[in-house]
C-alpha cells in the first residue's frame, strides 16, 4: 500500500512498481554487498579488540600500510591529470581514430589484472623494451614504489576518464568562448571557468580511482617485488595471511583497507553533496 | 493486488531456476554415462598429470574394464586445500605440502592416518631443493653457503605463500644446522644474510621463474629440482646450469584419498586405484621422466644419470615434525618474520 502511495505520486516510469524494483535491488544489494561483509565481520568477531590490535599495527604491516596508500596516491594524482586530459581530448577533438582511443580507455576494465600486471612487468623490467631505457638513468620501475604505482595507475584510470568525459560534454565550448570574450586568458578560463564545473566529476573519478588502486592485487603482485618493509602491498599481506588458513588475521587487515575505502567515498560523497548545493544556492 | 502477484510469479520463476542449476550440479549418475575423478593438483603439476591421466585411464580399462574420465583442477596447493574444504569435491588430492593434507586431515575429509595408507608417507615421488644458475655458474654457486656472500643475488618464492619457498628456507636452515653444528646465533646470522640476498619474492614457483629466466633478474634462481631441470630444458640447455648442492632438503609429494567426497561421488575404488597406479613401474617411469626422483629401484637405477647422489635432510628429522615447523617457522611472529625484521 506505501508503494502504491509512492508511485501514485510519480509519474508513470518504464519499469514496473516502485516496490518491485525496490525489493529487487535491495535483494541484490544484500546477496551480493552485504552478505559477504556480514561474513567478514563474523570472522573478525573470533578476535578480541587486543588481538586486533596487536594484528593491525604489526611494523611490517604498517610498512605495507605506507608502501599501498602512497602508490595509490601517486596513481590517483597521475591519473587525475592525465585523466582529465584525455577526457578533454576525446570530448574537445576531433581526429581520426577517436573512436577506437575511446574504445581503448576501457581496455583496463577488460584486460585481466593479472595480465596486466605482467606485461607491465616486462616492459618496464631492466631488459624490457622501456625499462632498458630507463636502466642508463638510473631509474628502475619493475619491483620499486613505482613500478606498483604504475600498475596501480593502469588499472585505476578509467575510473577518471569515464566520470569526467560526460560533464565535460555537457559543458559546450561556447562556455569558454564566452570566458575569453569577457576578457579571461586562457589559463583563467580553465581555472575559474571549467575546472570548477569539472571539479565534482574529477573528484569523484579520483577518489574511485585511489580506492581501486588500495584493493588492487593482481596488477601490482607481478611487478611489487614483494620485499618485506620495501614493496609489500597491504592485500599481498591478506593473501598471505589467507594462505595460513589464518581467515580472522586476514579479515582484520581487510577491515583495514574497507574502512578507508568507505570513508574516503562517504567523504567524496558528503563533499559533493555540499558543492551541488552551493552551486545551485548561487553563491558559486 | 495486481502488484504483488508479480512477486509472487517472479519468485516460482526464480524456484523453478534454482531447480533446475540444482540438478544439473548433481553428479551425472545416467548409465552409460563413464564415471569421472576429480584430482586436485598443486600449480606447477599440470603438464605432469596432463601425461599421467591418459596413461591411468588405459591401465583402469585394462584392469576393470571400464571407461573413466580424469578431471584436472590445479592451484596453489593451500588454495586448493581451501576450496576443498570449502565445497570443491574432489576425489583424490596429490599436492607438494604435507601440511596441506594435514589440514585436509583435521577437516575430517581425509583419514587422520593418510601417511601410513601408502608407501614412502603416501609420498610416490620425490624431489629437492635445486639452484639453477647462469652459464658458467660466473659467481661459483656451488653450496648454501655461496649463497650468503656479499652482493649475491637470489630469486625464491616467497616462503610465507608458496611450496617451494618454504622448502628452500627449510633446506637453508637444515644446511646452517649441520655447518654451524646447531649453533642458533650463527644459524639465524646466516638465514638473514641468506633472506637479505633475495631480489624479488614472488608469490609462486612459476613467477619467480619467470623473474629469473624473462626477466633476467638475480645470480641464481632455487626452486625444485625437477621445475630447475624442466626449466632448463626448455629455455635452452646452453644459457642455465642445474646446481644440486650437496646437502639439501627432501621433498616429498603426498598423496591421498579424499574419502569424504569420494564416498559421495561413488568413486571411492577408483580413488583408490588412482594412487596405487602412480606406484606401478609404469607411472614411475613416467614421472622419472618429469625429472622427479621416484623410490622405484629399478626405475631409480634407469635413471641415475639425471639426479645426482645428494645428501637430503628430512623435515621430521631437522624439524621434528611439519606442524611444530610451520609453527615455528611460518607462522605469524615466527621465526621467519623475525628474521626479516628491520
Amino acid at each position: 500500500m506505501i508503494a502504491q502511495a509512492l508511485t501514485r505520486r510519480r509519474e508513470r516510469r518504464v519499469l514496473p512498481g516502485f516496490g518491485l524494483s525496490l525489493g529487487v535491488s535491495l535483494t541484490f544489494v544484500s546477496l551480493i554487498l552485504l552478505l559477504p561483509m556480514t561474513s567478514l565481520v563474523g570472522q573478525l568477531s573470533q578476535l578480541s579488540w587486543s588481538q586486533y590490535w596487536f594484528l593491525i599495527t604489526d611494523p611490517r604491516l604498517l610498512a605495507s600500510y605506507a608502501v599501498t596508500l602512497f602508490g595509490a596516491a601517486v596513481a590517483a594524482i597521475f591519473n587525475a591529470a592525465f585523466g582529465l586530459l584525455m577526457a578533454w581530448v576525446l570530448v574537445r577533438y576531433e581526429f581520426p581514430g577517436k573512436r577506437l582511443v575511446d574504445a581503448l580507455m576501457d581496455l583496463p576494465f577488460a584486460l585481466p589484472t593479472a595480465v596486466a600486471g605482467i606485461t607491465l612487468a616486462t616492459l618496464y623490467s631492466s631488459n624490457g623494451w622501456i625499462g632498458r631505457l630507463l636502466e642508463p638513468l638510473g631509474m628502475s620501475v619493475s619491483y620499486t614504489w613505482i613500478g606498483i604505482a604504475l600498475a596501480m595507475a593502469f588499472t585505476s584510470i578509467p575510473f577518471v576518464v569515464r566520470t569526467v568525459q560526460p560533464v565535460l560534454e555537457d559543458l559546450p565550448a561556447e562556455v569558454d568562448e564566452a570566458a575569453m570574450t569577457l576578457g579571461a586568458s586562457d589559463s583563467h578560463a580553465f581555472r575559474r571557468v571549467i575546472l570548477p564545473y569539472l571539479w565534482p566529476a574529477l573528484v569523484t573519478g579520483t577518489g574511485l580511482a585511489f580506492v581501486r588502486s588500495l584493493g588492487e592485487f593482481g596488477a601490482v603482485i607481478f611487478i611489487a617485488g614483494g620485499k618485506p618493509y620495501e614493496t609489500e602491498i597491504t592485500s599481498l599481506m591478506i593473501f598471505v595471511k589467507l594462505q595460513e588458513y589464518d581467515y580472522a588475521g586476514a579479515s582484520a587487515v581487510a577491515s583495514i583497507v574497507l574502512a578507508t575505502s568507505l570513508t574516503l567515498l562517504l567523504a567524496i560523497n558528503l563533499w559533493q553533496g555540499r558543492f551541488i548545493k552551493r552551486l545551485h544556492g548561487g553563491r558559486g | 493486488m495486481f502488484r504483488l502477484s508479480k512477486p509472487r510469479s517472479l519468485f516460482a520463476v526464480s524456484a523453478v531456476g534454482l531447480a533446475l542449476a540444482l540438478s544439473a550440479l548433481s553428479p551425472a549418475q545416467a548409465q552409460g554415462e563413464p564415471r569421472e575423478l576429480l584430482n586436485s593438483s598443486y600449480d606447477i603439476a599440470r603438464e605432469l598429470f596432463a601425461a599421467v591421466n591418459p596413461r591411468f585411464i588405459d591401465w583402469w580399462q585394462a584392469q576393470h574394464d571400464e571407461t573413466v574420465s580424469v578431471k584436472q583442477s590445479h592451484g596453489g596447493s593451500s588454495t586448493q586445500a581451501r576450496s576443498i574444504m570449502q565445497g570443491m569435491r574432489a576425489d583424490v588430492v596429490t599436492f607438494n605440502q604435507v601440511t596441506d593434507v594435514n589440514v585436509l586431515a583435521d577437516a575430517g575429509l581425509v583419514a587422520k592416518d593418510w601417511q601410513d595408507r601408502y608407501p614412502n608417507q603416501a609420498s610416490p615421488y620425490y624431489s629437492t631443493i635445486a639452484f639453477l644458475v647462469r652459464k658458467g655458474n660466473p659467481r661459483h654457486i656451488e653450496n648454501w653457503d655461496d649463497l650468503a656472500g656479499d652482493d649475491v643475488s637470489i630469486v625464491f618464492p616467497n616462503p610465507k605463500t608458496s611450496g617451494n619457498g618454504r622448502y628452500t628456507y627449510l633446506a637453508a636452515w637444515g644446511y646452517a644446522d649441520q655447518a654451524f653444528d646447531g649453533n642458533q646465533d650463527k644459524i639465524e646470522n646466516f638465514m638473514k644474510t641468506f633472506l637479505g640476498n633475495v631480489e624479488v619474492f614472488d608469490t609462486g614457483g612459476r613467477g619467480a621463474t619467470t623473474t629469473f629466466v624473462e626477466r633476467d633478474i638475480g645470480d641464481v634462481l632455487i626452486t625444485f629440482e625437477s621445475e630447475v631441470n624442466n626449466i632448463r630444458n626448455e629455455y635452452g640447455k646452453d644459457d642455465y646450469e642445474v646446481v644440486v648442492p650437496p646437502v639439501s632438503i627432501l621433498a616429498e609429494f603426498p598423496v591421498a584419498v579424499v574419502d569424504e567426497y569420494a564416498e559421495r561421488n561413488g568413486n571411492a575404488d577408483l580413488a583408490k586405484g588412482y594412487l596405487d597406479y602412480l606406484y606401478t613401474k609404469d607411472a614411475q617411469r613416467l614421472l622419472a621422466s618429469f625429472n622427479y626422483r621416484v623410490n622405484d629401484e629399478k626405475v631409480a637405477e634407469e635413471f641415475s644419470d639425471r639426479f645426482p647422489k645428494t645428501d637430503l635432510l628430512r623435515v621430521e628429522d631437522v624439524f621434528g615434525s611439519w606442524p611444530e615447523a610451520m609453527k615455528t617457522h611460518f607462522a605469524s611472529g615466527g621465526e621467519l618474520d623475525q628474521l626479516q625484521r628491520r
